[in-house]
Parts: C-alpha cells; structure tokens; sequence
C-alpha cells in the first residue's frame, strides 16, 4: 500500500475537466506516486485543457505544453538537456491521450523507446480523441460508436494493444493500470521511476462524455474493464517477462457493454463475437505469463 | 587559425565554439557532413553535449524544444523536406520563445526527387518566426553561425543560418577559426529567461485565450524589430574581437550604380566578378547583398537601392502564383518610398543549376535593355522543351 503519500497532492482544486473524469482520476494518483521532483510534457489531450487556461494551471509541478504529435521525443530532450546539468534526480514524464500514444505520436513514441530514453512515458486511455468531440482512433474499441464512426458505421477493427507494440521494443518496463485499482496503480507508478530507461504505462481513464455513462460510474466501469478481462493489470519487463496483477473473474462482457451508451446498437450477436475476441486476447495473455487458463 | 575547411565543418566548428549541449539531427542530404562532424566531435569528447539520433526532423525540432525549455543550447541541422517537415515545430519554437540555432542548407524540394541547390524551402518558412541569415562563403558561415547564437539569446527567438548546398556546403575554402577564447568573449553561456525548474514549477505554452494571444504575438513581432535594430550592436562587439563583420545587408558599389543586382547566398560571389568585368567596361553595376531576410532590413534596402535607376532581383527560388520571393520582399519595401527605382525579378538557377557569370550579364543587359520589367519574374536560362 502507499497509502503514506495519500496527504501529498500535486493538483491545485479547479481543474477544468468534466465531471467524473478518469483521466483527472488518473492524473492525481500519478503525481501523489512520483512526487514533486517530476517535470511533465503534456502533447495534445484532453489534459491540454484540463490543467486550465493561462495563466492558470492546476498542476504543481512543472509542465511543458507540446504538438500533438512529439510526446516521445520533447521528453527526449528535457532529459538530453537535465543530464547535461547534472540533474539525474528528476523524473521526467509524458503523459499524452490515446491519439497522441496510439495514433499520432506513435512514431516519435516508437522512436525514443528504441533510444530507451530515460523517461516515462504514460498514456491515459479514455478510447478516442475525447477532446475534439469522440472520434475514433485506434484505441477506440470493436462495437463502438463515436461521432466519426456513427450509426451502423460503428467501428468494426479490433483496439490496438499498444502493450504489445511497446513490450515489442524490448523495454525495461511496460505495464497497465486503471483508475479503478490505486494501489496497484502507485505501485506501478514507483516501480517505473525507480527503473531506468524507457518505461511505458497504460492507465484505462474512463470517459462519461464520451462513453455516454453517469459520471459516478466512471470508476465503477473501469474497474469491470479488469473483471471482465476487457483490460487485464500485467507487467512486462524487458519485453519478456509477463506478470498479471488480478485474478480473473470473466465477468461476461454484455454487461460492461449494456450500460454504456457507445455501445448501445450492438446486438446479442455482436456482444457474442467480442466475447470471443475478449477471450481469445486473455489467453494469448497467460501463455506469454506461462500461466494456464 | 586559418585552416581548409569545407563549409559544412564551418558550421560545425561554429557550433563546437558555441558550446552547444544538446544536438539533435536526422540525415538529409546535403545537410549530413554537418551533423556527421558533430556526431564525431561528441563522441570524441571534443564537445561536451549529448547527440540525439531522432527518427525524423520532426522528433528532432521536438527534442530541441524540450532541450531549450530545460534551459540549455542547443542545435540542428536539416535541408529541403526535412525543413518541411519541421515546419508545425518552426512555428511552435518562435512562438515558445526559444533560441535554437538551426543550419539550413537549401534543397530543391521533391518532386521530382532534386537535392540541389533552391532557396525555396526555406523562404516558404519565412512567417514562422525564425531570424534567417544566407551565407555566401565558408567565413561567413562560422562567423555568422556564432552570431546567430548571440542574437537570438538576445531576443529569444530561433535563429536559422542558411547555406546553399553543394556550392557553399560541400566546398573547401580557408576560414579562420577562432580560438575558444575569442568565442567564449563573444558568446557568454546560455541563460534562459525561464526554463523548467521543479524548485519553481511553471506551465509553459498551455491554452491561451484571445484575450492574451495576441498581445503574445505582438511580442514576437517586437522581438523581430528588437532584432534589427540590436544586430550591429552585436556584429560591433563581434568586429571587436574578430576584425570582421558583413552587415545586415552588403551594398557593393551602389553609390553610383545605375543598375543594382539584389542578391543572396552564392550567387553574389559570382556578381561580385561580373561586376568587375562591366566596371572594367563602364558599365555602372552595383550588388546589393541581403544576408538578414528576418527581419527584413527595409530601411537599409531603401538606402542602398535610393540611388538606382533599375534594380533587378534574381532569385533562386519561386512562389507559384507570384514571383521570386526576394523580389516580392524588395518591392515591398520600395513601395513606400517616394520615386523608388523599378524593380525588374529574374528567377534563376533553380534544382541547383548553375548561374554563370553569363547568365547574370544576360540579366543585366535584359534590365538595361528594358524601359520597365514586362511581368513581376522572368526565368533566365530556360531550355527549349
């Protein structure tokens, strides 16, 4: 438990978000991990507006504002620049949406793990381009609607498992983690900071707006993400070594899709073959955790 | 010390002078003996900075930015498509606020395919907010290179030197050096305004509304005049050090020129020979070199083409729908002066080809020959197709 930073905020009361935001959620229980000796580069997201307008800002640490697509490499050069100074103390940290992870940045993203910079590098996945007004990208799920695949346009390509594509690099350290599970979460947060190298998070930050859910369900619906296996919690270090956090419950799918307004044109038949996909991902999971379903 | 250096190690030695910490570059030719030269001088120790081999001039511009915002110098080097590519983060440093030296050395840009010598590539950067100096020898290069560092601290905008390729970045000529020493007399170490600093966090470049972008960007465009108007203070404490200096603009024998060439980078080295040879004929030639174009120095190019009967601009590049992009920016700083000369444009050399001193005697006759210009440029040296 690391409940003993549970006193220490590094967000000033006002953010801008909407309310029962999972990527504000998420947000607070990163900062209260890595303290205040921490310098963050915010490419364009959702949090771009969240942290507030000038000359405001909610965050307590400081902040470099960056293009849509350069999470990866502006981290890059704070810490090219830090290591000239001889500032080997500060956690430098990106922390980008999915557009910017999965979609846009995911060259400059690509390019600075393969270099393993000495960062890391979050993204809050709230499964579209949120900020713009839910479209999709390549994070959204199969079954979804948003704005830009509407009606029986719903999108009909599986969500990339940007895990995999980063375990792929070989990197010193990539796990998930969900707003739904702060202890899990912090730790996994320390564990990354007391880790060199490129470290890759992937935190599941829920999205009333846009998924069309109460907002006092954005951490209920993220924490049935993990029980049905929709969004397993797993480690990997070096791109070999798996870990899974929870045990699972396979929860059935139907009813983390039923209560979700994106989800609501989606028949028996449909939720059937995500179920399928759902456990056939599980699987892949154990195997490579040398665990048996 | 005088030494044989070819024009991309001038830059490099500048660059190793300035004592930059952070390089960043992705290969492009014909900018690459640039950032090879600085790739051996970091690992051999002979500078102390830290190389970043990013995956695209995009990443690189990026990481730049990140570098600069934690407070130290930095530096790269592109041509042509990488510049184009740069060219979101152009905008996004200018407007940052942030003083990174850039050396672009011009390329056609494709297609088809053409890594020769064109100014267009970085003209079209000319609204992002950069300084932009054009060379036209490797002495320039290291001096004006050192310079830039200097005036763009000075006002906190990113500063571009620009270089023609080939001509200029890949020929061999003696520069002299200068001694660390001198350097480090010239150019202090970087100390940024504001920088990341988690002893006092700030936010920088968040959401900012009307009600203040505009006065933002007001500050730039005063930068830009702050520029102008502190740059021979600098080339002054430079002269004190060096014995050398260039100006913002160099006006060639205009006092009594009849015809007045505008021109930039190579090309003027060879007017500067046909200006001997018409001279030599009576012919009153006179070559008005422009190394500043942002700022544009509009009140130096009045006085020096005041006196003129005709000007003629050629340019190595060409704004489709318009005309060569010097002569647009010689006509608008003319147009407000009182019986300004005519300026006739002439486009040239362009993908790299080659202008001859022949060629820039056709323009002169042509200006000569010619009450007033037929149309805003005319292409000099077309082939029969």
């Amino acid at each position: 438990m690391e409940l003993e930073r549970s006193d220490r905020e590094f967000m000033h009361p006002g953010h801008v978000g909407c309310p029962g935001c999972g990527a504000a959620i998420a947000m607070r229980f990163l900062l209260k991990a890595l303290g205040e000796k921490t310098m963050m580069i915010i490419p364009a997201c959702c949090w771009s507006v969240i942290a507030g307008p000038y000359p405001t800002t909610t965050l307590k640490i400081p902040v470099i504002h960056s293009a849509f697509e350069t999470g990866g490499a502006v981290a890059s050069g704070v810490r090219a620049a830090l290591d000239m100074k001889g500032d080997r103390d500060t956690t430098v940290v990106t922390w980008a949406g999915d557009g910017g992870t999965f979609d846009i940045g995911f060259q400059a993203l690509s390019g600075a793990v393969e270099r393993n910079e000495d960062f890391i590098y979050v993204c809050y996945d709230n499964e579209a381009y949120m900020n713009t007004g839910i479209q999709r990208s390549s994070s959204t799920p199969y079954g979804a609607w948003t704005t830009t695949t509407p009606g029986k346009d719903w999108k009909k390509m599986r969500k990339k498992n940007i895990v995999e594509a980063l375990a792929a690099h070989r990197i010193p350290y990539a796990a998930t983690a969900s707003i739904s599970h702060p202890e899990d979460l912090v730790r996994k947060v320390r564990r990354a900071q007391a880790t060199g190298g490129s470290r890759f998070l992937h935190i599941f930050a829920s999205c009333p707006t846009g998924w069309k859910i109460p907002s006092e369900m954005a951490v209920k619906i993220a924490r049935m993400a993990v029980q049905t296996n929709i969004f397993p919690l797993y480690e990997v270090e070096e791109g070999l070594h798996y870990t899974i956090n929870t045990k699972p419950k396979r929860f059935p799918v139907r009813e983390y899709f039923k209560i979700q307004g994106r989800f609501q044109h989606l028949t028996d038949a449909d939720l059937d073959v995500i179920q399928k996909m759902v456990d056939e991902d599980w699987e892949l999971l154990l195997r490579k955790a040398g665990e048996h379903a | 010390m005088k030494r044989v250096l070819e024009g991309s190690q001038a830059v490099a030695e500048a660059v190793r002078l300035a004592r930059v910490q952070v390089v960043s570059a992705y290969p492009i030719t014909p900018q690459t003996h640039i950032v090879e030269f600085l790739s051996e001088y970091c690992a051999s120790g002979t500078m102390n900075a830290r190389f970043l081999r990013v995956e695209s001039e995009h990443s690189c511009m990026a990481a730049l930015i990140g570098a600069q915002s934690a407070g130290v110098r930095t530096f790269t080097a592109t041509s042509g498509q990488g510049l184009a590519l740069m060219h979101e983060l152009l905008h996004w440093a200018a407007g940052a606020r942030l003083p990174i030296v850039m050396a672009e050395v011009n390329r056609a840009l494709a297609p088809g395919w053409n890594i020769w010598v064109d100014q267009t590539d970085s003209l079209a950067q000319r609204d992002t907010g950069w300084i932009q100096f054009y060379c036209e020898d490797g002495q320039e290069v290291i001096d004006t290179t050192l310079q830039a560092y200097r005036l763009a601290e000075s006002v906190a905008l990113p500063a571009m030197v620009v270089l023609d390729a080939f001509f200029l970045s890949h020929t061999y000529e003696p520069v002299d050096v200068p001694e660390q020493e001198e350097a480090d007399r010239f150019l202090p170490p970087y100390e940024a305004r504001f920088q990341l600093d988690t002893a006092a966090p700030c936010s920088f470049g968040p959401l900012v509304p009307p009600a203040v972008y505009m006065e933002m960007r007001h500050d730039i465009a005063k930068a830009m005049e702050t520029a102008l108007s502190r740059f021979p203070g600098i080339e002054n404490e430079y002269a004190a050090v060096f014995g050398r200096r260039y100006g913002v603009v160099e006006a060639i024998r205009c006092e009594d020129a009849e015809i007045v060439f505008v021109t930039s980078g190579t090309v003027t080295s060879t007017a500067r020979s046909l200006l001997e040879n018409l001279r030599s004929r009576g012919e009153r030639l006179g070559i008005l070199k422009i190394r500043l174009f942002r700022p544009f120095p509009v009140e130096a190019v009045r006085r020096a083409l005041g006196g003129a009967a005709k000007v003629a601009v050629i340019d190595r590049n060409f704004s489709f729908g318009a005309s060569g992009i010097f002569a647009q920016e010689v006509r608008a700083a003319l147009c407000n002066a009182p019986g300004h000369p005519p300026v006739f444009g002439f486009v040239a050399g362009i993908g790299g080809r080659d202008v001859t001193p022949e060629l820039l005697e056709e323009i002169y006759w042509k200006t000569k020959n010619s009450d007033a210009p037929e149309k805003e440029s005319v292409w000099i040296g077309l082939q029969e197709v």
